[in-house]
């Protein structure tokens, strides 16, 4: 029997199955696509933010305060580095420093502290390269920046260390109330039943809302587009920097990442199709343009990759966690936009408390382990630790990815931990092998190689990303014609 | 730590033809270090003929013209470290490498050379639209899947960018049995070698769209097409002329990049043009005791000339081992380039080290031209000028400039003008 089922492996639902880790349940967590964080989790803007944007009294405002605070703890426990590098809000004119003063106000209110608003000259002695216009800064510094796949994963594998199931490639199809007060989840291989369903699909939280006969909201996915930046350029800046905000988005920041790139992004543009993630032409000029403002020398020839995320923005526009007052059993946490990143560790919470409140029985386990160490990060380590551990397991003298500097040694335990990587990005996001300047194209041949072995599948059957992503389309000779020709057609 | 005498980063055909000649010099210490399992660097993959025209007078294949270097370099007993990374180089010459066999290896070496090779541009620096499926690869590493592993890494090919390497790929592909649909050059003339046009594309009857590129990725989990379209005079798409090219693989031959991470890290001076470290005529950087060679140095189309500046190289290593006392900073002349040239290589000549009767200087232009007009001047006018016909950024430069003129003068600027002194 299943106690609670989570749908969605963002960090939203990584999160929930954690902290349900602690107590004797047995829960499941299904996931439609072949790893956690493959949805918005893993192309936001990954800044934990400080808690002023959101207007007081929303959940938003409420959540963003208290996940922030969370923050050191979890990646402590999770060994997940997470920096609080403070961020700014620039006025690049006069007027724009009346909205610092009503943000300054606003997130008093939200009870950021500290918070304060910095002179032209403070500002240019913490960011020397920002537009010489500037005038003055909202500056908060508690808002940090961590690796948001990083921190899913991370949760993931200490939930599953914990006794949460977790199935991959299961995108729920159908969720009902069954006539004994449990509820029934279908995927396309398995059925579960269980008392409590939490929806955490992110984008797809409405669809599966009706599917279960629940409340009705909408989400509609908002577009952010990003470039990323060589870390040869990390000294371009130092803090998140965001401009003054407008009525619908916080505005195309410059932002250092947790692994010493920067990037700049994102515009904000709804769309239909909720699997959109392409890049535009318009939206990186768009995004390019806004962010001159504020860092007028961007080293564009220095940009390595684009992406982009969806928000996935109700029409209540905040976010919807409660349970559902049609479906007994079946809690909605969804429209969970900006900051669900930074409320991620209260969202959780306040979903264990409605659980409860919902008729949930908690006993906290006593075999609960909190702790999770990250894969040897092979770049960070100083000479002594190298030698040592490349003593202990020749892999990780064995270098795989050449701009980043990661090992086979870290490549194969990315693969073997608990919810271990199946894929080249799976990979990619564990040890980083292929986010660097050359985008792969020296590692991705060899850590296919090592997913072959390690997996004990044909290379031909390695993937990108899950299924119908794979990367090879045969052996050399098998295109061409039986009669020896090549190939006319 | 261990001191070496003379340490070679990459044992392409750089390293391995300058470690050769280093030993003929009498260098008696020569480590060559390589992270692949064996040497030869990119020519391991580059099975087509068309290497060693001019150093061996035959037509040889990239493993066979590789084979005839690791070979000499067995004979001389020269020591090649595979399997091993270097992750540090500092600008007194000390080296940090690592492997599975021995973990850190730390070296102090007298000289060290730098032969790193290259690297390719990818998608991210040149930011084409649409999604981020599979079967997006640059040309090499497509190159390594069919040659090296033994896969296929698409069926339905559409190449964007016309450099060497993609238009060998082209054949290769098609020869393999893909269909080639295309390849899309957004300049109005190709990047690769006139030979390699002919031979890959027109002969297996591949278009060639000049002034086109790619404006958009299809396809979620797998590249499903492509959209193409013409550019105008500023490169820019038109999008009415947009076009949909179906196809499961999009391969990229947008240039290669000089590897010079370790260069960086030896606060070797590098010039933003060439992407490589900046050299006098013996090819030491600006930091003494480090030379480089090859593609770290310049992105080379033709091998022979890898393995010729790379003696150069050698041979300046070997004079710096040799010297007995430490040199004050040397007095040296710029050279730059001038109106129509994008780089001039050697870019300064050091006047007080060793000087040929004559110098070579090796150069692109900016754009194709049928005639031109290379012009050496100084402070003083025009010291030296030459006709040269068919020129091609893709076909590097190169001339022979004599010593006097090189001693005499205390900056030269080299330019190319377009057409001919007696207009014919
Ligand atoms: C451009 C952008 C910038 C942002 N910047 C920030 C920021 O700086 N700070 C911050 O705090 N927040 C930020 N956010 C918001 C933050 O990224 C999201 O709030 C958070 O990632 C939401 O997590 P989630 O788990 O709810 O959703 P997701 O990560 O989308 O997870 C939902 C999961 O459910 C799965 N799923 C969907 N349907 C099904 C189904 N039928 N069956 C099974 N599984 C299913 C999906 O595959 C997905 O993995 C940003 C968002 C965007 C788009
Ligand atoms: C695909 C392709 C096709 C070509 N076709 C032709 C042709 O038909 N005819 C022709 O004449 N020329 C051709 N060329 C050009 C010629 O082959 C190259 O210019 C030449 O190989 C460059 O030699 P190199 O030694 O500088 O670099 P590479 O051959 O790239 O060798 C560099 C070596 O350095 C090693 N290395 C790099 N960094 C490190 C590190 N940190 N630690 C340890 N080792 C390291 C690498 O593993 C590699 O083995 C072609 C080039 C390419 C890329």
């Amino acid at each position: 029997m299943t106690d609670v089922v989570i749908i969605g492996g963002g960090v939203v639902g990584c999160m929930i199955a954690r902290e349900l880790s602690r107590f004797d349940l047995s829960v499941v967590l299904l996931e439609k696509e072949e790893d956690v964080a493959s949805g918005t989790s893993k192309a936001n803007s990954a800044v934990i933010h400080a808690g002023y944007d959101a207007k007081p009294g929303t959940l938003k405002a409420q959540l963003n305060i208290r996940g922030n605070a969370l923050f050191d703890k979890i990646c402590d426990e999770l060994d997940v580095p997470f920096k609080r590098i403070g961020s700014l809000v620039v006025a690049v004119k006069e007027d724009d420093v009346k909205e610092l003063e009503k943000l300054l106000e606003q997130g008093k209110a939200n009870g950021v502290s500290p918070l304060k608003i910095i002179s032209k000259e403070e500002l240019f002695e913490l960011e020397p390269n920002i537009n010489s216009k500037a005038c003055a800064a909202l500056y908060a510094p508690t808002a940090g920046i961590i690796n948001p796949f990083e921190l899913t994963v991370a949760l993931a594998e200490n939930a599953a260390q914990n006794g949460v199931t977790i199935r991959f490639n299961s995108p729920v199809v159908d969720v009902k109330a069954c006539d004994d007060g449990m509820m029934m989840v279908k995927t396309p291989h398995e059925t579960f039943h269980s008392p409590f369903v939490i929806n955490a699909a992110g984008l797809f939280a409405d669809e599966i809302s009706q599917m279960a006969g629940a409340e009705a909201y909408t989400i509609t996915p908002r577009k952010g587009e990003y470039l990323i930046f060589d870390k040869r350029c990390s000294d371009m800046i130092n803090m998140v920097i965001f401009p003054t905000p407008t009525k619908f988005s916080k505005g195309i920041l410059v932002c250092p990442t947790i692994d010493g790139n920067f990037f700049i992004g994102p515009n904000s543009n709804d769309i239909e199709d909720k699997h959109d993630t392409g890049v535009t032409s318009e939206g990186i000029d768009e995004i390019i343009r806004g962010a001159r403002r504020l860092v007028p020398g961007l080293p564009l020839e220095n940009v390595i990759t684009s992406f982009a995320g969806l928000r996935a923005v109700s029409n209540t526009n905040d976010f919807i966690i409660e349970a559902s007052r049609k479906v007994k059993g079946f809690i909605n946490v969804g429209g969970i936009q900006s900051p669900g990143l930074s409320s991620a560790p209260a969202i959780a919470e306040m979903v264990i408390e409605i659980l409860q409140e919902e008729g949930l029985t908690l006993k906290e386990k006593n075999n609960f382990n909190s702790r999770r160490n990250r894969i040897y990060p092979f770049r960070e380590l100083n000479d002594e630790e190298r030698k040592k551990l490349i003593r202990h397991n020749p892999a990780y003298g064995h270098v795989i990815c050449r701009c980043e500097t990661v090992t086979e040694g870290e490549i194969v335990d990315a693969i073997r931990r608990p919810v271990g990587a199946r894929s080249l990005d799976g990979i990619k996001r564990r040890t980083r092998a292929g986010l660097g300047r050359c985008q792969g194209g020296f590692c991705s041949p060899r850590v296919i190689k090592i997913l072959s072995r390690e997996l004990g599948i044909s290379p031909l059957k390695v993937t990108k990303c899950g299924q119908g992503s794979e990367i090879l389309k045969g052996r050399t000779k098998d295109f061409i014609d039986s009669d020896g020709d090549f190939n006319e057609s | 730590m261990r001191v070496r005498e003379l340490v070679i980063i990459g044992g392409g055909p750089a390293g391995l033809s300058a470690a050769v000649e280093a030993k003929k010099l009498g260098v008696e210490d020569v480590l060559i270090i390589d992270r692949e399992s064996e040497p030869g660097g990119i020519l391991k993959q580059c099975i087509h003929t068309g290497f060693g025209l001019h150093v061996f007078k035959e037509e040889l294949t990239g493993p066979e013209y590789a084979e005839r270097f690791i070979a000499e370099a067995q004979e001389r007993g020269i020591e090649i470290m595979l399997d091993t990374m270097v992750i540090e180089l500092t600008d007194d010459r000390r080296i940090l490498a690592v492997n599975s066999r021995d973990g850190l290896v730390e070296l102090k070496a007298r000289a060290v050379i730098l032969a790193m090779g290259c690297r390719e541009r990818t998608r991210g620096a040149i930011n084409i639209p649409g999604f981020r499926p599979s079967g997006i690869f640059t040309a090499g590493t497509a190159q390594y899947f069919i040659n090296i592993e033994g896969y296929m890494p698409g069926k339905e090919v559409v190449i964007l960018g016309s450099g060497d390497v993609g238009l060998i790929m082209a054949r290769h592909l098609t020869l393999e049995g893909a269909k080639v649909k295309c390849v899309a050059e957004i300049m109005p003339y190709s990047n690769g070698l006139t030979r390699n046009i002919v031979q890959c594309l027109q002969d297996f009857n591949i278009p060639l769209l000049l002034n086109h590129t790619v404006v958009n990725i299809h396809g979620k989990k797998r590249v499903e097409g492509v959209t193409i379209a013409e550019v105008d005079l500023n490169r820019k798409p038109r999008m009415e002329t947009a076009r949909y090219v179906s196809c499961d693989t999009l391969l990229l031959s947008v240039g290669l990049i000089p590897e010079n991470e370790l260069s960086r890290m030896a606060k070797v001076q590098i010039d933003e043009v060439t992407g490589g470290p900046v050299v006098d005529q013996s090819m030491q950087t600006t930091i003494e005791g480090i030379f480089a060679c090859g593609n770290v140095l310049h992105v080379h189309d033709v091998v022979d000339l890898v393995t010729i500046e790379a003696r150069v190289a050698a041979r300046g290593a070997a004079d710096f081992l040799k010297q007995k006392k430490k040199r004050i900073r040397p007095a040296t002349v710029p050279v730059i380039p001038g109106e129509g040239l994008r780089y001039v290589l050697p870019q300064r000549i050091d006047l007080d080290g060793a000087l040929e009767e004559t110098q070579n200087f090796f150069m692109r232009s900016v754009k194709p031209m049928d005639r031109g007009r290379l012009l050496i001047q100084s402070d003083r006018g025009v010291v030296m000028s030459k006709n040269l016909k068919f020129i091609r950024p893709s076909e590097m430069i190169s001339i022979k400039v004599k010593r006097e003129i090189l001693q005499q003068n205390n900056c030269l600027k080299i330019s190319l003008c377009e057409g001919s002194e007696n207009g014919d």
